[in-house]
């Protein structure tokens, strides 16, 4: 199998199958838009570690993208704690601010006098293309520190989802939990950029998650669900894209993710739109037949 | 006019017309419908281009337009449906339509100028070039003419619609009994919004309609909550930020659009800190003025209750430090901005109420 196809099915797989399982996570806490402004938010990050460095290596930029991130995370959570401003429109000015700036920064780089800066630009709109051995490998660090980190703090993450208070009541020290749980989303939205691009990582982190939200109320077969959905969705998409020309890996993968999204909102058991409907018919029918037999007798 | 001076000029207005329906956005509590629709409009585009096969035609407008409101449409059926959170809603729709975009655009696009970097960065230094022409003549940047258009627009609905969309905003169960129907005017700023998107994605990039829609905005409700200030300041603060992000960009030689997001949000920081009501730094020092203001009077009510007694040891600042367990540098700063306020005099170590002081003690103690 060509060397590329197969470097792009691993890497888009594994970010899809974080991505997945730590999405879940957000859609469940009501924040998937905060992956939007955390991607968003790691492009001057990248680009500062650059014109620091002035190096070319995905643990360096990951490392600004991750601090950069971070810093912009910190920012919402601050702006909504200390004045009027609601969740939203912090959220939409960390992103807009954030990647203005990372823009400057991008033209600043591309008007260095060094041949070595080509590849910032795949971070915009994402490169699955071009990942390399070396990259592929930063990724899987990541991945498996953020999953490790996930089955450790299993117990303590799932609690302050779903009942802070009790959380706290219980005397868990819930500000270092969600600092914990941040952290991961953080270096599993920064593992995908490269892949998929700043704009598309969002969904990477909303759609499986979205998808497998409709299958169960369990938030362990939920997590697993959404791995399993994203790193699907992240292998057919390498594969579509590596065998038909002019066809982006990252909006394929969207694509493909939200397709999955749409069939689990319409035909999965119980909460499914469909599934509803025909509940409700049969339900209608069996009524109907009820009435029926009584009028007759 | 200068091409420098037509680029600020259109700078300007994209600014002041993306301001005004960005007040409504944020107070309203969708802010990130404008992210949404900024992006998502690249499938209209790009399909309706497919279409008419001229990247200039007005047509490209609507297809845009169109898929802002499908967006809309689409994010409130998911919501209403209860099946996913608004968040989730939001941030699933708008990939969809920007992925199939940008498939698009890879795949049939071939050479021609509309790529997603265009939507997304824009650039607006390039807006000089393509020209106005009216009966042969010159009348400057077609950029300048089109937002200029939009910007009328927005100003005559604000003008026209002001007290419903106010009612609107902030009361929707009075607007409805009244007879406003509020999803008749969610949708009509929706549809504003997305207008104002496809105006100035090639002019500015959507990312910067992004940042002046919501940040001058959030910077002005940091300094008012008046509704009808907050749409001046908004509007005054998107322009210094367009003027100062053209200065940034052209000092750096960098992107105008990103100096311009970068201005908003330099804009937004310092009202954060140094806004009047809300900065953390002003409320910080209140605070920390309260507090002394407190402990200073808590000193007068002291010294007043032993004012008739003859221990001179209760009217020291040594005694301060035991009897109301203050730290030594903490009283004499107490001692200190006492007498500055005039409250007290000072002989070494021992303290007296002036009869200023004196009073403030008593209505200290009343209320």
């Amino acid at each position: 199998m060509d060397y590329t196809i197969f470097m792009v099915m691993i890497g888009s797989s594994l970010v899809g199958c974080v991505s997945g399982a730590l999405g879940s996570f957000a859609v469940l806490r009501k924040q998937s838009l905060l992956g939007d402004a955390i991607s968003h938010a790691a492009l001057p990050g990248i680009a500062l570690a650059f014109l620091i460095t002035m190096a070319k290596s995905p643990m360096i930029f990951m490392a600004g993208a991750m601090i950069a991130g971070w810093i912009g995370t910190m920012l919402v959570m601050a702006i909504v704690r200390h004045t009027v401003i609601k969740e939203d429109a912090a959220l939409g000015m960390i992103l807009s601010v954030f990647f203005g700036f990372g823009l400057v920064l991008l033209t600043l780089i591309q008007r260095l006098p060094t041949a070595n800066k080509s590849g910032l630009t795949h971070y915009l709109f994402g490169s699955a293309a071009t990942l390399l051995l070396e990259d592929v490998k930063a990724m899987c660090l990541m991945g498996v520190v953020t999953l490790a980190g996930l089955f450790l703090f299993w117990k303590e993450f799932k609690l302050f989802t779903f009942d802070k208070d009790y959380a706290t009541a219980l005397g868990f020290p819930v500000k270092r939990i969600e600092l914990i749980l941040t952290l991961l989303t953080v270096t599993a939205i920064v593992m995908g950029l490269q892949t998929v691009g700043v704009i598309l990582m969002s969904a990477m982190i909303i759609a499986p998650a979205a998808a497998a939200r409709q299958w169960t109320d369990r938030l362990w077969l939920m997590v697993v669900l959404s791995a399993v959905f994203g790193a699907v969705s992240g292998l057919s998409g390498a594969l579509l894209s590596g065998f038909v020309a002019q066809l982006p890996t990252g909006p394929t993968i969207v694509l493909i993710m939200s397709a999955i999204v749409l069939i689990s909102l319409l035909f999965a058991p119980n909460r499914g739109m469909i599934w509803e409907w025909f509940q409700r018919r049969q339900e209608t029918k069996l009524l109907r037949q009820k009435l029926m037999e009584k009028h007759k007798s | 006019m200068t091409p420098q001076l037509e680029i600020i000029i259109t700078a300007c207005i994209v600014s002041t017309a993306c301001v005004i329906p960005g007040v409504f956005l944020i107070l309203r509590r969708v802010a990130l419908m404008s992210d949404a629709i900024s992006h998502a409009i690249l499938m209209g585009i790009v399909i309706m281009f497919f279409i008419v096969k001229d990247l200039h035609s007005p047509l490209l407008m609507i297809g845009a337009v169109a898929t802002g409101i499908l967006t809309v449409l689409l994010t409130e059926w998911i919501i209403q449906s209860k099946r996913l959170k608004e968040d989730a809603a939001i941030g699933l729709v708008f990939p969809v339509f920007f992925s199939i975009g940008v498939i698009l655009i890879s795949r049939y696009a071939g050479n021609i100028h509309l790529d997603q970097d265009a939507v997304l960065l824009g650039e607006i230094a390039f807006a000089p070039f393509n020209r106005f022409l009216f009966l042969g003549r010159d009348l400057g940047p077609v950029a300048m003419w089109s937002m200029g258009a939009i910007l009328v627009m927005n100003l005559g609905l604000l003008l026209l619609f002001y007290k419903e969309l106010k009612l609107a905003t902030f009361d929707k169960a009075l607007a409805a009994t009244v007879g406003f129907s509020p999803v008749l005017l969610y949708y009509g700023l929706m549809t504003t919004v997305s207008i104002t998107a496809v105006g100035a994605f090639d002019a500015v990039g959507s990312i910067l309609v992004v940042a002046l829609m919501i940040t001058p905005p959030s910077t002005a409700y940091l300094l008012t909550d008046r509704l009808s200030r907050m749409i001046v300041l908004s509007v005054l603060i998107g322009i210094a930020s367009a003027v100062s992000g053209y200065v940034m960009a052209s000092l750096l030689d960098a992107s105008i659009a990103g100096s311009i997001a970068t201005m908003t949000g330099a804009a937004f920081l310092i009202a954060l800190f140094f806004s009047p009501k809300q900065g953390l730094l002003t409320t910080y020092l209140r605070s920390k003025h309260q507090k002394t203001d407190f402990a200073s009077k808590m000193l007068l009510v002291q010294l007043m209750v032993h004012e008739d007694q003859q221990e001179d040891f209760e009217t020291t600042v040594t005694h301060m430090v035991h009897h109301m367990d203050w730290s030594i540098k903490f009283s004499k700063k107490i001692a200190r901005y006492s007498v500055e306020k005039g409250y007290i005099t000072r002989n070494q170590d021992q303290l007296f109420l002036t009869p200023l002081g004196r009073e403030v003690a008593r209505a200290a103690i009343v209320h």
